[in-house]
């Protein structure tokens, strides 16, 4: 479980994130929406450290992550492993290596068996015959299924996701979905995903928080989210006329 | 004012940063063979090239200026070996450096962190600084002074060649120049100031880079800083180990 408790945080004067407080739930793919620039990102990055938060707390379970100082946090980002929306790999390093890399930072693993962790992983994002390739040379697709291989590999507890639908057609957008809801199942993760594609919720939304304008607008899983009376979050999921019409039709 | 001064302060924390204790020696030592093959073999070419040149210019020139009765030929290869020796080999050569290894660090490590891949590795609790910028400090710190000997050799060889092919004057005399009053310490003197230089260039450049924000001009911004901000940089303390230092 990971827990925000009324953080806020400015950026020169600006608020971007006011007050919020918001619980994801372990073993659940829980998904940040919300409009480009309504502090989505800033959101998750508060959650993973990446931005100090001016006020509030956040919790790790039951560990106040914001009150740790920087090798107790290092502990912690041990067990998080995050998707970045572009995906973050090293461009010098191959897909092998990006994988295989926290293994040779972190752990006493024999040659052995690191390869074989590796190659669990790759094949878990179905991406064997891959590895010898540089992140320049495959698609946008794989190099978030390489993304997603390096940030399992170490096993970890939590598991952030910046856009990973971003760029991707909608065909590879819903395997990547389903790719992270599977591992999210399969090693009961705290997952939680920033994203503004509305497949992505309807797929995958078992806990959806809705972001407007830096504060929490709502709440709810993508069984209720149809039926929302909250009028920014229709204008936010039936962006589209089609998605109008359709909402219309469907009354 | 402030803003440099912030500058300095942000410098200092990143290398504290960076010195701090390595997570684990031997992906560093690996990283180090890395750097010095990228940062150090792939910069011999072009020292060798600059300094072949710059060190038949010289001989030339001593030989057109020093044209006179009263001054003895093997100067010119005097005044060759002190030239490379005491400034062109590790100055001129930090400087060209700067240029070519200086842009290459910042818009390496500045686009890493405009694409993420630093926000990445913190994630994973690598601590950045030290896992990208130590073995490159390393590398240059290890390998600089070694291209300022080459350097030295290169350019003298260069100077021979031209002073021998011109006929301006007797090989003999160059080489006798080349032994005249030499002064083993300014080969310590030219090695300190290579390592100087490469802990500047390295670390200068690292920093721009590591704090670039925006997009690919920011990056091109920070590849332009890391150069000046380097040169100017390495003639301050040019002059500051000269004093130090007098030979």
């Amino acid at each position: 479980m990971i827990r925000a408790d009324h953080i806020s945080k400015t950026f020169e004067g600006r608020t971007v994130l006011d007050d919020i407080s918001v619980e994801f739930e372990t073993g659940k793919t829980n998904l940040i929406i919300g409009r480009s620039g309504s502090g989505k990102t800033v959101l998750l990055k508060s959650l993973v450290g990446l931005h100090e938060v001016d006020s509030g707390k956040i919790f790790f379970d039951d560990v106040c992550y914001t009150d740790l100082g920087f090798r107790e946090r290092k502990e912690i980002r041990k067990d998080i492993g995050m998707i970045f929306q572009g995906g973050a790999l090293l461009d010098s390093s191959t897909v092998r290596e990006n994988v295989r890399l926290p293994l040779d930072l972190f752990t006493e693993m024999t040659e052995g068996e690191k390869r074989d962790r590796v190659d669990f992983c790759l094949e878990r994002v179905r991406l064997v015959g891959a590895d010898h390739l540089y992140p320049s040379e495959i698609s946008g697709g794989m190099v978030k299924r390489v993304a997603i291989a390096r940030a399992i590999v170490l096993n970890p507890r939590y598991l952030f996701c910046d856009e990973p639908n971003s760029g991707l057609d909608p065909q590879t957008s819903v395997v990547i979905d389903n790719l992270i809801h599977d591992i999210t199942k399969e090693f009961n993760i705290t997952t939680i995903i920033n994203t503004h594609d509305m497949n992505s919720v309807m797929e995958i939304g078992e806990k959806i928080v809705y972001i407007h304008e830096g504060h929490k607008w709502w709440e709810g899983s993508k069984d209720n989210i149809l039926q929302a009376e909250n009028p920014e979050l229709n204008d936010f999921v039936f962006a589209s006329a089609m998605a109008k019409r359709a909402k219309s039709v469907a009354k | 004012m402030i803003n440099l001064f912030e500058n300095i302060g942000r410098y200092f924390m990143l290398l504290a940063k960076v010195f701090s204790r390595p997570e684990k020696m031997s992906i560093y030592r690996q990283r180090i063979s890395f750097e010095i093959e990228a940062l150090g073999f792939n910069s011999i070419s072009l020292t060798a090239i600059i300094s072949a040149f710059i060190g038949a210019v010289v001989a030339l020139q001593m030989a057109i200026t020093l044209e006179s009765p009263f001054i003895p030929k093997f100067m010119i290869g005097y005044a060759t070996r002190e030239v490379m020796v005491l400034e062109f080999s590790s100055t001129v050569v930090a400087l060209i450096l700067a240029g070519k290894v200086g842009s290459n660090i910042a818009s390496e490590i500045g686009t890493m962190r405009i694409t993420e891949q630093i926000d990445a590795l913190e994630i994973m609790g690598v601590n950045s600084a030290s896992y990208l910028i130590l073995p490159k400090i390393v590398a240059t710190v290890i390998f600089f002074p070694i291209l300022t000997l080459f350097s030295i050799a290169v350019g003298i060889v260069g100077g021979y060649v031209i002073a021998s092919s011109t006929g301006m004057m007797l090989t003999g005399d160059y080489i006798e120049g080349l032994f005249y009053c030499f002064e083993p310490f300014s080969f310590t003197y030219a090695l300190v100031k290579g390592a100087v230089f490469a802990f500047i260039i390295t670390s200068i450049s690292a920093y721009c880079g590591y704090y670039a924000k925006g997009n690919s001009l920011e990056v091109g911004r920070a590849s332009t800083l890391a150069v000046v901000a380097s040169s100017v940089t390495i003639m301050i303390f040019d002059l500051i180990l000269t004093q130090i230092m007098r030979v």
